[in-house]
């Protein structure tokens, strides 16, 4: 037995569509420690937000297990569903609803009674930089802001395990560097693992403690920043990157599978 | 699960209070149909019992049901590409209590707005017990939370909303005309007739027009409220089996 707080193996997901078959996942095998930022980074289409999907219950494996905050992927999604926080690259947030509201609800479907859901929505307001906002509509933020929103959406119920599908896209350099603040302090204050999906290396070079490259469906080479740049060649992530995946850097705009 | 339902009920029925114009659009059409098709009506012999009112309001309500409940799929389409929905699918809270919270602020909502129209339908003339009135709406309450989850059910599982607004619409449309929503079906010829009584509204409408005459122990009555009950019962099942198809493990 280990004490990992996610333990995957061989997941794959297939998508049927009328052109034909998409091995969108061909087998990925994880094991995530308690505590570890993890950076899942690899080009558009590889299969991040698809496994990042499946990880957090939204969508159906097509073949292999996982194991997340003790709970089987496959018996018991809801059990995972109450140790986890998710948070999409669309967001999630809906821009008529006040801040206030959209955090203590969420608290709400978590099952916390109503006060301990308030207090909760103060107490993260207050970590995140938040109270002043709380009566405003979400869509009267900005994009750094709206993204902190959602993060403490996926922080409501004290999550084990945080699931970020690329968390910083879109957002300037500040609100990046606010970001990847944040998800340190996450990890610091509450003992939360992430897993966040990246294409941009500066990014998991700055925040994760390991990286896993994902490349058409596949784990091709994981380690630390450390590790990878070492091992390929000793220059910059880029260079281990290009050497990985064998192709240039991807381009900023992201395309979801 | 009740709990769960209660609060997706309480936060759309959050949203439904913050967004009038909404609430007002959604019942501009009925009101158009009562103000300006329903005085047309009141010279003509309709073949049916008491003023054209009687048989006239009973129609715009389960229009209200019909129209404004197959249509609030586009709701949760708007929020299934805001990603508010898988949001709100990471939670422990079920796909059922899901459907079913949204459900309920729908029938809420749309039995308000019948209200509404009963009120307005009384300056034009029409008359009705309590009793009658009261009955007529949980006619509606029972149609509205049918076709609301069905409409969930479905735009769950299409792509698009124009997708979803074309089969909507396809559906809905002579639905509307066959079932004498409008105008009673004891003006149609035979053929007409005999299809309308294909379509399960057209067995609700006639049970509100009784219960509005103050008529609540007779088979009309009777066939209505089996027939309302039923597509119920039918659509929620197949709703459920639908959202959860789309949504969970």
């Amino acid at each position: 037995m280990n004490d990992d707080v996610i333990k995957v193996r061989g997941l794959t997901r297939t998508f049927r569509l009328r052109s034909g078959p998409v091995h969108a996942v061909r087998g990925i095998d994880l094991s995530v420690p308690e505590g570890e930022i993890l950076g899942l980074l690899g080009p558009n289409g590889a299969g991040k937000t698809t496994t990042l999907r499946m990880l957090a219950t939204l969508l159906p494996p097509t073949g292999g297990r996982a194991e997340i905050a003790g709970h089987d992927l496959r018996r018991d999604p809801a059990g995972v569903r109450r140790r986890i926080g998710y948070v999409a690259q669309s967001g999630g947030l809906d821009p008529s609803c006040p801040v206030r509201e959209e955090l203590v609800t969420q608290g709400r479907l978590h099952r916390l009674p109503r006060g301990e859901a308030r207090a909760r929505a103060a107490e993260l307001a207050a970590a995140l930089d938040l109270t002043g906002l709380l009566d405003r509509p979400t869509a009267a933020l900005s994009g750094g802001q709206r993204r902190r929103v959602e993060i403490a959406l996926g922080l409501v119920n004290r999550p084990a395990v945080l699931f970020l599908d690329e968390p910083t896209t879109g957002l300037d350099p500040g609100a990046r560097a606010e970001m990847w603040d944040l998800v340190r302090r996450a990890r610091a204050d509450f003992g939360t693992t992430v897993v966040l999906t990246t294409h941009y290396l500066d990014e998991a070079d700055a925040l994760a403690d390991r990286i896993v490259v994902v490349d058409a469906g596949a784990v091709v080479e994981e380690g630390t920043p450390a590790d990878l740049k070492a091992r390929h060649g000793g220059g910059s992530l880029q260079d281990a990157f290009l050497a990985i995946t064998g192709r240039s850097v991807p381009d900023t705009a992201p395309v979801a599978v | 699960m009740l709990g769960d339902i209660g609060v997706v009920f309480g936060r759309y029925l959050r949203a439904t209070l913050r967004s009038k114009t909404n609430l007002f659009f959604g019942m501009l059409q009925p009101l158009l149909f009562l103000a300006l098709f329903g005085p047309l009506l009141t010279r003509l012999d309709l073949g049916t019992a008491g003023s054209s009112w009687q048989t006239f309001v009973p129609g715009v309500l389960v229009q209200l049901a019909l129209l404004g409940g197959s249509f609030v799929g586009l709701g949760i389409l708007m929020d299934r590409n805001l990603g508010v929905v898988d949001r709100m699918r990471a939670t422990p809270v079920g796909p059922v209590a899901l459907l079913l919270g949204r459900t309920l602020r729908d029938v809420v909502q749309l039995v308000a707005q019948s209200v509404l129209l009963v009120l307005l339908a009384l300056a034009f003339g029409f008359r009705a017990p309590v009793a009658g009135v009261l009955a007529g709406l949980a006619f509606v309450a029972v149609l509205s939370m049918a076709l609301a989850a069905l409409s969930y059910g479905l735009a769950m599982n299409v792509r698009t909303s124009p997708e979803f607004a074309a089969v909507t619409n396809t559906a809905v449309m002579p639905l509307m005309l066959a079932s004498g929503l409008l105008l009673p079906m004891s003006l149609a010829p035979g053929w007409l007739d005999g299809m309308s009584r294909a379509v399960p509204f057209r067995y609700t409408v006639d049970a509100v027009r009784e219960v509005f005459l103050g008529h609540y122990a007779n088979g009309t009555v009777a066939a209505g409220a089996a027939v309302t009950a039923g597509l119920a019962a039918l659509c929620l099942v197949a709703a459920a089996r639908l959202f959860r198809r789309a949504v969970s493990l």
